[in-house]
């Protein structure tokens, strides 16, 4: 596909025409896109504005199939120290500095552990318990979905 | 003629220029990295080369990949869209080498506006009145500056943008440490610890001129008011810029038309003054040699398509439009949806869209890459779309606005929707003339 199926002033045009209609949605589907128009509503009633949903085939089908991060089989008798949000983990403050903690090293809830870059802000990662860093389950500069298990921590 | 034009961009911005391009009979190639390899811009360009790895560095950000790619592509152009390689000399340099043209001004209009300092003297040498204050070598340079102008000074990065490195000192005591973080933030930030100290100005709004210049004439397209912002990012824009009396308006403008001419300027650019609230008084702050987020609304009130001029001009046309041939129409509010959450200061909320019902209707533009069942990913910024409206009076653009944002709705990330729908039921901003404090006030 090359050519955008319609342009905006055409779907101003049409939402025009359909808002003096007895119609409160349209719904358009090719074998390239669909379109559903729809006559705003809320539970309070009308907001008299209508939306305008677009999907085309290609992102459609990826809709809902989001890889999930694997589970990580999280041994007995250990914690994890989880992801805060989806980005690009990082070990260090910088490239060349020594990492935020190492394999031994004693952390409490506080102690940042390291940060994950997600949309050009650095987030840092709270250990968010207290214990001995046990493991650390993923590579530096590794990407990491929210959620996921960055370190293994053993409960103090 | 320029016929086969590489997008070096990405999101909304990329889509927005594809849209022109494809009208004029162009054909686009977009420069994507594999993150955006099946994003809506990739699926609507006529062609893709993919510049490199997801992270921006190594990819819309790396000058060699670019080139390589738009020469690998037979490209005879290349726009860049906003924000990464837009300002950047080295690149317009490279393209110019490659025999590709650069969609924006000459290097020499690049390097005069590069940083806050050299924008400063070419403003004051175009005659352009500019805040007091100046460059501080070190500390002892800072606070001699300071007691010139008077506190509370501002701090600012040489090579700042995007509100790094600028800080508020309110007293003399507090100067010397906040010199430190200033400099600190200004090397981490941009490589380079430069600062300069300006007078603050309590009460000021932030006011912008769109301007199109082909080298030898220059024309504005009006002004545009951005003084929402938070930490210095724009959240809401509107054209033309409501409460300015028309005789300080007109001289807003016609200074940023003699700063064009003074730069002989080609091509798209915007003049960005800091306008005291209550005297209306104006300074030169810095020129943006490029297309702003921000162009719509002027397009709106205008007509004018700006993507469309820049290419025009590029493509070594003079100015097909005089300034007498602009009658700007009613008023426009632009809003910046943000895959932010306001309620977690606004932390970052990437993922995927599993449903976009953007708002639609006369009056009503969105200019978005985001359609149900796209993603957001985590390593660019944060911007998912933009919700322009227009209307014949202010007024009716806030209530319009009002409307369209209780209607939209963005599920399966969290969005800025509802933030921009508190502000526009926000007495002061329905008031309109607001100035840069307006969103902490707002917020607190």
């Amino acid at each position: 596909m090359s050519k955008l199926p319609l342009t905006p002033e055409a779907v101003s045009e049409i939402v025009a025409i359909i808002d003096g209609s007895g119609y409160d949605r349209l719904d358009i589907r090719t074998d390239a896109f669909r379109l559903r128009l729809d006559r705003g509503s809320t539970e309070g009633g009308s907001t008299g504005g209508w939306t305008q949903d677009w999907a085309f085939s290609e992102t459609e089908a990826t809709a809902g199939g989001e890889k999930v991060a694997a589970v990580e089989q999280l041994p007995d008798g250990l914690l994890a120290v989880a992801a805060p949000l989806p980005g690009a983990f990082y070990r260090s403050p910088q490239p060349g500095a020594p990492p935020f903690v190492e394999v031994g090293d004693t952390v409490d809830e506080n102690t940042v552990v390291g940060i994950i870059e997600t949309m050009k802000l650095m987030n840092p990662v709270h250990a968010g318990c207290a214990g001995t860093i046990e493991k650390v389950v993923v590579e530096n500069s590794e990407m990491v979905d929210g959620g996921v298990t960055i370190m293994h921590v053993r409960p103090a | 003629m320029i016929k086969r034009l590489f997008i070096a961009n990405r999101g909304e911005i990329a889509l927005r220029i594809i849209r022109t391009a494809q009208r004029l009979g162009i054909t686009t190639i977009l420069g994507a990295s594999q993150a955006d390899a099946t994003s809506l811009p990739a699926l609507q360009s006529d062609e893709v080369a993919i510049v490199g790895p997801a992270p921006s560095n190594q990819s819309y950000l790396d000058v060699d990949a670019v080139i390589a790619a738009a020469k690998a592509s037979r490209a005879d152009a290349i726009h860049p869209g906003y924000g990464f390689l837009s300002e950047n000399a080295r690149f317009a340099q490279a393209a110019a080498d490659a025999g590709i043209v650069f969609v924006g001004p000459d290097i020499s209009s690049l390097n005069a506006m590069g940083d806050k300092l050299m924008a400063r003297k070419v403003g004051i040498e175009a005659g352009l009145p500019v805040v007091p204050g100046g460059e501080a070598a070190d500390k002892d340079a800072a606070l001699a500056r300071a007691e010139e102008t008077g506190f509370p000074v501002l701090l600012k990065a040489v090579s700042g943008g995007g509100g790094k490195g600028m800080r508020r000192v309110d007293r003399a005591e507090d100067l010397s440490a906040e010199i430190d973080t200033a400099m600190a933030e200004a090397q981490a930030s941009f490589g380079d610890p430069r600062i300069y100290v300006e007078r603050f100005i309590a009460s000021g709004r932030h006011v912008e001129v769109q301007v199109l210049g082909d080298g030898k004439t220059a024309i504005h397209l009006g002004t545009r008011d951005c003084s929402i912002q938070r930490r210095f990012q724009k959240l809401v824009e509107e054209a033309p810029a409501p409460a300015i009396p028309d005789d300080k308006r007109a001289a807003i403008e016609e200074a940023a038309v003699r700063l064009t001419r003074h730069l002989n300027y080609k091509g798209a650019g915007t003049v960005e003054m800091l306008v005291d609230a209550e005297t209306f008084d104006f300074y030169f702050l810095e020129m943006n040699a490029r297309i702003q987020v921000e162009h719509p609304v002027t397009e709106a009130i205008t007509g004018v398509d700006l993507i469309e001029q820049q290419i025009l001009i590029a493509d070594g046309n003079p100015l097909g439009i005089r300034q007498n041939d602009l009658l700007p129409v009613g008023h426009a509010i632009e809003v910046r949806i943000n895959a932010e959450d306001p309620d977690a200061d606004f932390r970052p909320s990437p993922g995927t869209i599993t449903r976009a019902a953007w708002p639609a209707g006369p009056g009503i533009r969105v200019d978005t890459h985001i359609a149900t069942g796209g993603k957001v990913p985590p390593f660019y910024d944060s911007l998912i779309g933009k919700l322009i409206v227009h209307a014949a009076t202010r007024e009716e653009a806030v209530a319009k606005l009002g409307m369209a944002l209780a209607t939209m709705a963005i599920e399966g990330i969290t969005t800025t929707a509802g933030l921009h729908a508190k502000i526009a039921a926000d007495e002061a901003f329905r008031k309109g003339g607001v100035d840069t404090r307006f969103f902490k006030e707002f917020a607190s």
